[in-house]
């Protein structure tokens, strides 16, 4: 793959440049149309497909099973409850998740030693669970105090740490972006939102995040005498370093994605529904979205909140009328 | 002699790193042999890669709504007990988030089990009817069904302490009761109009107890203190004051002044919590004041413990289950064995891209990625060993992730040792600036994972936490790596003869250096350097180089 590195030589002397700060309107657009339907498509579709975590109802879960036939635990439960909801999914490879709504003690014990028989199990291979709808909301809860308390502290983190609180505000932006287009992804296709999922949305937070500061970094380097450049404007300063961090923003997110594109895989295919799958669903679209928004996103934003101050725009000024 | 202060002191820091994986290494190994409790090489898995069940209890109590820290850990202790009792085996109770309980038990749990679990804790007072020391049984004893025995006394009962109380069912409950033996069922739950026999806490002695006089919900306050004498002076002699409330003190005024009077072991009064007697003190005086004090030979400890065990039965607490979730030894295994498999193929083809990319470098990436795996399997074994942590299944995805995130910072570091290169600078001197830079880098973006973790770590609930857990170590690990195994072994590499010439093969391919450096951010394209001229300098000429010394051979080079 020489030809990365001859790309890379390219980039970092300019010679080859992506004008990703002079066509952010493009990038804005597409931005915007991204929000906007990310956040459209969960209320045309009447919201999330929330997990039974979160609804709260009852759980039965069949162990060693030879038949994994759905039909036959949606009636063993309907004997017992005429007319209940029954979800079947197939978990690993001889267990049976079947999750109804929130049962009695007494009808719970029934469906259990219903199912048992008609799957011809000894009763102690199917176990109840029972889930209170409290539960999820008490994750979710528990979930944006987190948010807000990262966004808090790692915002000032930033600021103090790159001097400038628009390099926060911009990471801020395109952090956003991500979390919407991932939600949106969720509501869109309709996939379950479940604890582990919840878990996946906040580590896209911490990988978003860190991600923009990399190239950040690398911004900050670039732009730091930049009011005395008269070769380079601010905006030109910031694509090159974006550009000149492109390799390095390519082979990560290839990175990052491959062992979680492995678990996603593997988890899905061996165990179906479950933690493994939920974590790295999220993960899976966060890290591409995640990459995706520090070049297109956050860099043309920090550009656009510092443009017109007065110091970068006489000395952008200065070079533009130089080349004339 | 600056070249062998680099190579020195990358040798230190490389030795440091084996010195820590060894140090734990050994520790482990040490704790295993000599069998200390907990330690060993395989660490402890959570509920969700071993099978097991899950409950997540709220305590609620009926005057003040939540329960604070303190009932909680005391919520915390009676459970354990009661599971402890009941014999299900290897249970954890933990305290989560300040206002709930998780429960961890291997298998399915019974229905009595779970009742068990749930039901809110019992403390009563019972009089002593008569008492003798637990014995364990002669062998090939058949125990007696006394459910069909005569259980009516003989003559009404006229007061708890009444020896007619004693019918045949009990006497013979009584004579066939082996302490040390289980002998009642999980969630068991006594007539308190009936007389009960039943063990004290240290299974040493058994009873026969009357019914209940006073109910623990009557204590309106216990605490530990050193015993006063009448002229106020203070003694170093501990003991547990009790308060009651006005229908306690009542109660407890007229059982006092049955029980004064009464001979041993009649003038004891038993406190049941759960069914077993926590104490059973000698009535030694008519107390009708509700103010009760027990003596005995207390430490403060055993002081605090019973006071906070009185205090407890006084607010019984219930428990709300929050979810109950139970996963198959064999979906366990399944779990695990699915994220092994896909640690191991993400492992490999980050390896293969890697190559890819850095040719000769990645030998470094491996190199590293390896000793992160060994670091980090070290410290989950010592955390699983000295702080009872588990390893669960987001765990497992917390690691797998994090491979991707060490890799990074080994690319942010290649990326800025070849900006250095292109900016014309020899590959020792590219190596060190490079570094400085990166490491700025690497310690930012990290601080930020690092952080998330630690907000996700403290704010969230359990099964977060696993992820957030392995997230932090592992970027703990990774700036531990970065500055002690990665860079000083590019530091060496970077004087090695292959990757020094530049080969095509290192990854450090000096044709980079064709674009070189102008003036502020100008370049200039060197025509390329014909490989022989680049084979021709020799390896020492290369390292000695300055960047002022490169840049006047390329200037040189590029004229002829």
């Amino acid at each position: 793959m020489s030809k990365m590195r001859e790309f890379g030589n390219q980039l970092y002397s300019g010679e080859r440049s992506i004008n990703f700060v002079g066509r952010r309107k493009i990038w804005y657009a597409v931005a915007a149309v991204v929000v906007i339907l990310s956040i459209a498509l969960p209320v045309l579709r009447g919201g999330f497909n929330f997990g039974i975590e979160f609804r709260g109802g009852s759980e039965f879960r069949l162990t060693n099973s030879q038949s994994l036939q759905q039909s036959v635990a949606v009636d063993a439960v309907q004997s017992i409850v005429p007319g209940a909801q029954v979800t079947v999914t197939t978990v690993g490879a001889q267990d049976l998740r079947i999750q109804t709504q929130q049962l009695e003690d007494v009808q719970s014990e029934e469906v259990r030693l219903a199912l048992a028989e008609a799957f011809g199990l000894d009763s102690s291979l199917v176990a109840s669970s029972f889930i209170g709808p409290n539960w999820g909301a008490e994750i979710t809860r528990q979930a944006l105090i987190g948010l807000l308390a990262f966004i808090a502290i790692v915002s000032l983190l930033m600021a103090f740490y790159f001097r400038s609180w628009k390099m926060s505000l911009a990471a801020l932006i395109a952090l956003a972006h991500d979390l919407i287009f991932t939600l949106g992804v969720y509501a869109g296709v309709g996939f379950e939102v479940t604890p582990a999922a919840v878990i996946g949305f906040l580590t896209i937070l911490a990988y978003s995040l860190y991600d923009t500061v990399v190239v950040f970094d690398k911004v900050r380097e670039n732009t730091a005498d930049i009011e005395l450049s008269e070769t380079r404007t601010f905006g030109e300063a910031v694509n090159l370093a974006v550009n000149q961090t492109l390799v390095r923003s390519i082979n990560t997110s290839v990175v990052s994605v491959l062992p979680v594109a492995a678990i996603l895989f593997i988890g899905s295919i061996l165990l179906g529904a479950g933690t493994l799958r939920d974590i790295s669903l999220a993960l899976f679209v966060g890290t591409i979205v995640g990459t995706y928004s520090s070049i297109f996103l956050a860099a043309p934003v920090y550009v656009h909140l510092r443009e017109r101050e007065p110091a970068l725009k006489a000395a952008a000024d200065k070079v533009l009328a130089s080349r004339q | 002699m600056a070249e062998s202060t680099t190579v020195r002191s990358a040798r230190r820091k490389l030795s440091w790193v084996g010195g820590i994986a060894a140090f734990f290494a050994a520790l482990i190994t040490w704790g295993t042999v000599t069998a200390q409790p907990g330690a060993t090489f395989t660490p402890e898995l959570a509920l969700d890669l071993q099978g097991g069940t899950q409950l997540i209890l709220t305590p609620s109590i009926a005057e003040e709504g939540t329960a604070s820290l303190e009932q909680l850990n005391q919520a915390v202790e009676i459970i354990r007990q009661r599971i402890d009792g009941s014999g299900v085996g290897e249970a954890t109770v933990t305290v989560q988030g300040n206002e709930n309980i998780v429960v961890s038990i291997p298998g399915t749990p019974d229905a009595n089990t779970l009742q068990l679990i749930k039901a809110s804790a019992l403390l009563e007072f019972r009089p002593v009817i008569q008492t003798a020391q637990s014995t364990p049984l002669a062998e090939g004893t058949t125990l007696v069904d006394t459910s069909t025995l005569n259980d009516t006394p003989a003559t009404p009962p006229t007061s708890g302490s009444d020896l007619a109380w004693i019918t045949e069912k009990v006497q013979k409950d009584f004579d066939q009761l082996d302490c040390s033996q289980p002998f009642r069922a999980p969630g068991q739950v006594d007539d308190p109009a009936k007389p009960l026999v039943t063990c004290d806490d240290f299974l040493f002695n058994k009873y026969i107890l009357g019914p209940v006089e006073v109910k623990g919900e009557n204590i309106a306050d216990a605490f530990a203190g050193t015993i006063t004498t009448q002229t106020g002076a203070s003694t170093n002699t501990w003991a547990v004051n009790l308060e009651f409330d006005a229908e306690g003190t009542s109660a407890f005024g007229d059982v006092t002044s049955r029980l004064f009077g009464l001979t041993t072991p009649q003038n004891q009064f038993a406190i049941v919590l759960d069914g077993y007697i926590i104490t059973a003190p000698a009535t030694q005086a008519v107390i009708t004041n509700g103010q009760a004090q027990i003596t005995g030979n207390f430490t403060q400890e055993s002081s605090t413990i019973l006071a906070d065990q009185l205090k407890y039965g006084a607010l019984p607490i219930g428990f709300e289950v929050q979810s109950q979730e139970n996963i198959s030894a064999t979906l366990g295994e399944d779990s695990l064995q699915a994220g092994l498999v896909a640690g191991f193929i993400g492992f490999f083809l980050v390896m293969i891209y890697m190559t890819v990319q850095y040719r000769g470098l990645a030998s470094v990436v491996l190199g590293s990625l390896i000793m992160a795996a060994l670091l980090v399997y070290l410290f989950v074994a010592f955390l699983s060993w000295r702080q009872g942590y588990r390893l669960s299944l987001a765990g497992v995805a917390g690691l797998i992730i994090s491979v991707g995130i060490t890799a990074d910072s080994f690319i942010v570091y290649f990326e800025r040792i070849r900006d250095e290169l292109r900016e014309g600078k020899s590959l020792e001197v590219a190596v060190e600036a490079g570094w400085k830079r990166a490491l700025r880098t690497i310690l930012a973006s990290n601080a930020v994972s690092f952080s998330a973790a630690v907000i996700l770590y403290v704010l969230t609930s359990a099964a977060v936490r696993g992820f957030a857990f392995t997230l932090g170590l592992t970027t703990l690990i990774n700036l531990l790596l970065v500055t002690l195994f990665t860079h000083p072994l590019v530091q060496l590499l970077a004087r090695n003869k292959f990757f020094a010439s530049g080969h095509r093969f290192s990854g450090f391919d000096l044709s980079a250096q064709e674009a070189s450096y102008k003036g502020r951010g100008e370049f200039r394209f060197s025509p390329a350097v014909p490989e022989t001229k680049l084979k021709k300098s020799s390896k020492q000429a290369e390292i000695r180089q300055t960047i002022a010394e490169r840049k006047a051979l390329q200037g040189k080079e590029s004229n002829e």
